[in-house]
């Protein structure tokens, strides 16, 4: 398996606070790896290093060799590292459709003038993008309510949008920020099949998420965080077993409980 | 079918006001003599101009008080170029909206990471301060101004007349007119067809989430740029027109209040619709005008109607008729 897109001694600190220290780790092309930890252990942090969300204090990110942290979002995403956001962020006073052919963007052959003034390759890109974009409304089940005001979907919907706007950036690689958040048993399971199907179509998948259950149902592999570092990282098999593990959550729980 | 008759529509409306603003009203009002009103007019149509610029920075999610930094400085470099130079008007015209694109992306990339009302306070100043630096530089020769600016000369190409001596009109408020008119006419169309391009596409994204637009891979700090030159080309060429006009231009020329006035008239025709600033900048300007017989009570009727116009129709004037969620 080659390295495909590798962490490197990952840190970033916020003032005195070291929110991610010195996590290393792969990904395999074409598999679900998801980042999982108890709160504030670091996840989001990770995940807006991983999209040049943020810049990381030390380490780099790379995909197929090249590095792609540190630059800035839209970049990012020119070199197929595409993230969603939680349900919420969509383009909230547009169609589904137009939410979706928007994201399109950077397939386009025509520049900025171009399509002010309708080229031909721009009028063809334009084209292109209804085309595909009804082709990933479908993939995803939206096509009812793809004319729909993005603003007044049902969550369910809203998620699968989110996915359906990163799928239409064409990544090489697709970031999923707590995609089973605050889901139900049904939801979740209809979600899970939604990003396997996403995985068949040749997307590599990088899940951050809290629902365990989720976690170990779809993931191929598992990386752990806690406190801000790699604790462990294996099969779910594994880390179900794994002491640190247990021992981080049950940790987190007594917290909880103790407050 | 359905297709064709909007389009229909859209054409036979676009004749129908090509046909007033060129034709039906300079002749109505020559004739009714009222030179006054053309005056007012031919300001209307400036102002939309410098507005539609705000507008647009409006469209990209930025509130903009700053517009009349950039109408003095066209007006200035425009006066500058013809008093100091000997240039001709129609030359200074687009330097003038060039020399503000290039000091709006000088001034643009550091501010426009400011959002909201961060980004309109920094604005705001932006007119306290062109006001304190034409008072200062020597070349705008400081609070004097600069004075007795001639009427734009003749533009020709080999011999052929394509614009006449200002200088020798019969009616030379009529051609003022007919030159902020038709700048209006080019600046809306031009606007129209951005707002329905892929690239009024992408200020929307911009407007409703700009993280998202990011990680969709738009490069919006360009975006944001290129929106806020545009924005101030258009100031910058108003500027260059009114300070002809006037045949004058001072510090004062464009203050705060004008900054203000040109956010205004957005609100006042509905930031969602492209011909808004248009439609708002003819009914405050003009309404402004008409309450000037209620003499000392003149502010109090105007803001009344303001703050009237913003709790019922907080979508503007043009959200009466197009009601829900249509986009011109």
């Amino acid at each position: 398996m080659s390295a495909f897109l590798s962490v490197h001694n990952m840190t970033r600190r916020f003032g005195g606070l070291t929110a991610v220290n010195d996590v290393n780790f792969e990904v395999r092309e074409k598999e679900i790896l998801s980042v999982i930890g108890p709160n504030g252990a670091g996840k989001s942090t990770l995940f807006k290093l991983i999209s040049s969300f943020l810049r990381p204090t030390r380490g780099e990110v790379r995909l197929r060799g090249a590095v792609i942290s540190g630059l800035r979002p839209d970049i990012a995403a020119n070199f197929g590292v595409v993230r969603t956001f939680q349900e919420t962020t969509i383009f909230r006073g547009m169609s589904a459709r137009d939410n979706v052919i928007i994201a399109h963007h950077l397939r386009a052959r025509a520049g900025l003038f171009g399509f002010y003034m309708n080229s031909k390759t721009a009028a063809d890109d334009e084209k292109k993008f209804g085309k595909s974009a009804d082709e990933i409304l479908d993939f995803l089940r939206l096509s009812e309510v793809k004319n729909e005001i993005a603003a007044n979907l049902p969550h369910g919907h809203l998620r699968a949008l989110g996915i359906a706007i990163g799928l239409a950036v064409n990544p090489q690689i697709l970031l999923l920020d707590e995609p089973f958040a605050g889901m139900n048993h049904d939801e979740t399971t209809k979600a899970l099949d939604m990003v396997r199907e996403v995985r068949k179509r040749g997307v590599t998948l990088l899940v951050v998420e809290h629902d365990m259950r989720a976690v170990m149902n779809i993931s191929d592999r598992i990386v752990v965080l806690n406190f801000g570092e790699k604790i462990a990282e294996g099969a779910p098999e594994e880390i179900q077993k794994n002491e640190k593990v247990i021992e981080a959550y049950l940790g987190a729980e007594d917290a909880e409980i103790g407050v | 079918m359905g297709l064709n008759k909007t389009a229909l529509k859209k054409a036979v409306g676009a004749g129908v006001f090509l046909l007033l603003v060129f034709i039906v009203v300079p002749w109505a009002l020559s004739r009714a003599g009222r030179g006054d009103l053309i005056s007012a007019l031919t300001s209307v149509a400036l102002y939309s101009v410098i507005s539609s610029g705000v507008w647009l920075t409006f469209y990209i999610g930025r509130i903009n008080i700053g517009q009349g930094a950039y109408a003095l400085l066209g007006g200035y470099v425009s006066a500058v170029l013809v008093v100091k130079y000997g240039m001709l008007f129609w030359f200074t015209l687009p330097l003038a909206g060039l020399f503000c694109a290039a000091a709006s992306v000088l001034i643009g990339l550091p501010i426009l990471r400011l959002r909201g009302v961060y980004f309109a306070m920094v604005t705001l100043t932006l007119t306290e301060v062109a006001r304190l630096l034409a008072q200062a530089l020597p070349i705008t020769n400081g609070p004097s101004g600069i004075t007795n600016i001639p009427p734009p000369g003749e533009l020709s190409v080999f011999g052929l007349t394509l614009i006449p001596d200002f200088g020798g009109l019969e009616n030379l408020r009529l051609g003022f007119y007919y030159l902020a008119a038709s700048l209006m006419v080019l600046c809306f169309a031009g606007m129209w067809r951005l707002v329905n391009s892929r690239v009024g596409f992408l200020c929307r994204s911009l407007q409703q989430n700009e993280e998202l637009a990011a990680s969709i891979g738009v490069n919006v700090a360009r975006l944001r740029l290129l929106a806020y030159a545009i924005s101030s080309f258009l100031g910058g060429v108003g500027g260059a027109v009114f300070a002809a006009i006037v045949r004058s231009v001072y510090p004062a020329t464009f203050q705060i209040q004008e900054s203000v006035n040109f956010m205004l008239y957005c609100f006042m025709g509905g930031l969602n619709y492209v011909f808004g600033p248009m439609l708002g900048t003819l009914t405050l300007y003009l309404g402004w005008d008409f309450l000037f017989k209620t003499g000392e009570y003149q502010l109090l009727f105007y803001s009344s109607a303001l703050i009237a116009l913003m709790l019922f129709l907080p979508n503007g004037l043009l959200s009466i008729r197009f009601g829900r969620g249509k986009k011109a």
